[in-house]
């Protein structure tokens, strides 16, 4: 997202929200990527942005594949850089990778003729969550501008935390974040955003409150004292979502540990749209994947 | 007998206080003569020094040549190959080699290997601790008569705080320094760069620059406690060098070198995932930047060293965490340096010499750095004037790591002088 203008933020969600009718309707099948292929390339475990790149393709027609590194010639010690050629070979229009390592999409890239989508690089970006957070924002509000979305959890730590602060400060919206101390990264305040001392100042007022979350090796390094601590001082409460604006969107990019990032109780309740994240991550991901090829025919 | 004469130029060598125009007259590699207008009796070779400067060889306290066991980055041939096409006379190497410097039969290796291959004089570092085992102090003694220079922890940070007091303690008894390497292991363990704005744009994990200011305050404590020298490695947070200043005036006896890239670039230099820019110390930010510039100016910072840290392309060219650190230094250091130190007014012509040659000979003992007579026949040439641009491409070193590629330089060598033996000359000379 530090990459993106606002206005092409704006034609990927225009084109999300249009592409989104295909999967409410009884024919999930358009020729957008006919001709195309895609692969999926992960070497992090996932189960949304894998499974939404992957329907996204087969929606519109794409030849699609996939390769975990398990399994792969990655497991015989292939670098990231030949194993992307090989696909690259193979007559690949699209990759989309997730990797571990901050920044490995921006070191291949230049070297490839494929076309690369971030799926999630270390703890840098997660754009295409990013855009199916604002897709959601923007289907309940109409605009991003103006827009107080309250981020709480491991901001250190997290690429979608990341993707969102430099996004949504392009399209006007004041983010507010929270966390434990020992999860917020120095020079913060840089970024733009409110650093807030506590959950509750930072969901006072919020049009939007995002959960994190947050792993658990984060107790075992002696980042969080326990869970138990962590979910009395930064879960999202009941009582702590009150103090956000009565029609606040809840979101949460999942996986989410529930008991600690938030109850069962909250992750259900009616302001929830955790459910409709997920659809709309198979949109956002129809219009990158369509957009990109639309540009490389261009 | 072999002569040199080195002709026509001026002569900076502030040991002795000169500088004019002097001709230096080397036989049998040493200097025989400091004089104006020396003649050639038609049996010295000649070197046309007119419209330059003429300096006592530069000294590079702190380098890696990468052997043995890293051949495929460095070794000592295209190691002091590079140095003396970057002005450099002598360098003294890191013991981080495989295997470790950290017995006899290597510092007997790289000693006989400079001799037969080496451009320039090769001084080994030793490893502060005893190979068998992490808590127990190197043989300091018996390796001092075998040729070693200094002993360090570089690379690997020695971590308990009572083996370095040990080291600094007993080093000094024999007149051996003691060059740390500071950096709390603890504080920068999975760090990629420098914490800070920049750490947090590229989603990297930082290093705080209180990893190596824990470390600074540490050596310094415990040089005062035991009123003993200790060395400070690659000086690169504002931190640092007030701990420095102020122990200075205290009188303990400690001294500092730092890099041309904490002086020159920022951490900035690693966006876009430029792992050319990955170093240890990472680069800081720009009040560091600031900080070690005054330490040059008022004279905190003793020395300029390279931290010459050749690695292979496949090493860098990686994801950014994956890549080695380190920065590819012999052949840009006397240029950009003195680009930015003394045409850019932070330091006299006089200070930049010493802290390229008179001090770094100083802190190892080597008696050089100046050009009296009897003294080592080690000259380095200067043109100034230029620009110049640096290309990576014509790099002598085995390695092309380097974050300077095409940058201008007021300064260049033109030709580098060890004992009396032209080892290196700008092509246009040549």
């Amino acid at each position: 997202m530090k990459e993106l203008e606002a206005d092409e933020i704006d034609l990927i969600l225009e084109n999300a929200a249009t592409l989104k009718r295909i999967l409410d309707s009884g024919n999930k099948k358009t020729a957008h990527l006919q001709g195309k292929s895609v692969v999926t390339l992960f070497y992090e475990n996932s189960t949304r942005t894998r499974l939404s790149f992957e329907m996204a393709s087969k929606f519109m027609g794409a030849a699609s594949a996939n390769i975990a590194s398990s399994g792969s010639s990655v497991q015989k010690g292939e670098s990231l850089l030949d194993t992307v050629r090989t696909i690259d070979r193979m007559a690949t229009d699209i990759l989309v990778m997730r990797h571990p390592q901050s920044g490995a999409p921006h070191g291949i890239a230049p070297k490839v003729r494929v076309s690369i989508v971030n799926a999630g690089d270390g703890m840098n970006e997660h754009p295409t969550q990013a855009l199916l957070d604002f897709l959601t924002m923007k289907e309940k509000y109409g605009r991003l501008e103006g827009l107080e979305v309250a981020i709480v959890g491991d901001i250190l730590h997290s690429r979608v935390a990341r993707s969102n602060i430099w996004g949504l400060a392009k399209m006007g919206a004041r983010v507010r974040l929270a966390g434990p101390p020992t999860l917020l990264p120095r020079e913060l305040e840089r970024t733009g955003a409110r650093v807030c001392r506590t959950v509750d100042e930072a969901l006072e007022g919020a049009d939007v409150v995002m959960g994190l979350r947050i792993q658990l090796e984060r107790m075992k390094s002696g980042l969080v004292p326990s869970v138990a601590e962590y979910a009395r001082f930064y879960g999202i409460t009941p009582e702590r979502l009150r103090l956000a604006k009565p029609d606040a969107l809840l979101m949460h990019p999942g996986p989410c540990n529930h008991g600690v990032e938030m109850p069962t109780l909250v992750y259900e309740c009616p302001q929830s749209v955790i459910d409709e994240q997920v659809t709309n991550g198979v949109a956002v991901r129809m219009a990158v994947l369509y957009l990109l090829t639309a540009r490389r025919n261009a | 007998m072999m002569r040199t004469l080195i002709r026509g130029g001026r002569l900076v060598d502030p040991a002795r206080r000169i500088d004019g125009q002097r001709d230096v007259l080397i036989e049998d590699g040493k200097v025989a003569r400091v004089e104006p207008n020396l003649d050639d009796d038609g049996s010295c070779t000649v070197v046309d020094a007119r419209n330059r400067l003429v300096l006592p060889g530069l000294v590079d306290p702190h380098s890696h040549l990468r052997d043995p066991g890293f051949e495929y980055r460095e070794d000592i041939a295209t190691g002091t190959a590079a140095a003396a096409c970057g002005g450099f006379t002598s360098v003294a190497c890191m013991p981080n080699t495989k295997p470790v410097c950290d017995n006899v039969a290597v510092v007997e290796y790289i000693l006989s290997k400079a001799k037969r291959e080496g451009s320039v004089n090769v001084f080994p570092d030793f490893w502060v601790k005893r190979p068998d085992d992490g808590t127990e102090l190197a043989e300091i003694g018996l390796m001092a008569a075998s040729g070693i220079v200094a002993v360090s922890d570089d690379g690997k940070p020695v971590a308990n705080p009572d083996l370095m007091r040990k080291a600094l303690q007993y080093a000094a008894g024999f007149g051996i320094p003691v060059i740390s390497h500071c950096e709390e292991p603890s504080l920068s363990a999975d760090g990629q760069m420098n914490e800070g704005f920049v750490s947090l744009r590229l989603g990297l994990r930082g290093i705080p620059s209180t990893a190596e200011d824990a470390m600074t305050s540490r050596e310094i404590l415990l040089a005062e406690y035991l009123g003993v020298p200790v060395h400070i490695a690659h000086v690169s947070t504002a931190g640092s060098v007030a701990m420095i200043r102020s122990a200075k005036a205290r009188g303990v006896k400690v001294t500092c070198e730092t890099c041309p890239h904490y002086f020159l670039l920022t951490d900035e230099a690693c966006l876009g995932f430029n792992t050319l820019a990955k170093v240890n110390p990472p680069l800081r930010g720009a009040a560091d930047v600031a900080a070690v510039l005054e330490g040059l100016a008022d004279g905190t910072v003793d020395m300029i060293a390279t931290d010459h840290a050749p690695h292979h392309a496949d090493e860098k060219d990686l994801e950014f965490a994956l890549a080695n650190s380190g920065i590819n230094g012999f052949e840009t250091a006397f240029g950009l340096s003195y680009t930015r130190l003394v045409d850019g007014g932070v330091v006299s012509l006089a200070r930049f010499v010493e802290l390229m040659s008179l001090a770094p000979s100083n802190l190892l003992k080597l008696g050089r750095g100046t050009l009296a007579p009897g003294a080592p026949g080690d000259v380095t040439v200067v043109e100034t004037g230029g620009p110049w641009t640096f290309h990576r491409a014509t790099m002598r070193s085995k390695s092309k790591n380097t974050p300077f590629d095409g940058a201008t330089m007021t300064a260049r060598v033109a030709a580098t002088v060890v004992a009396g033996r032209v080892v290196y000359q700008v092509e246009e000379m040549a």
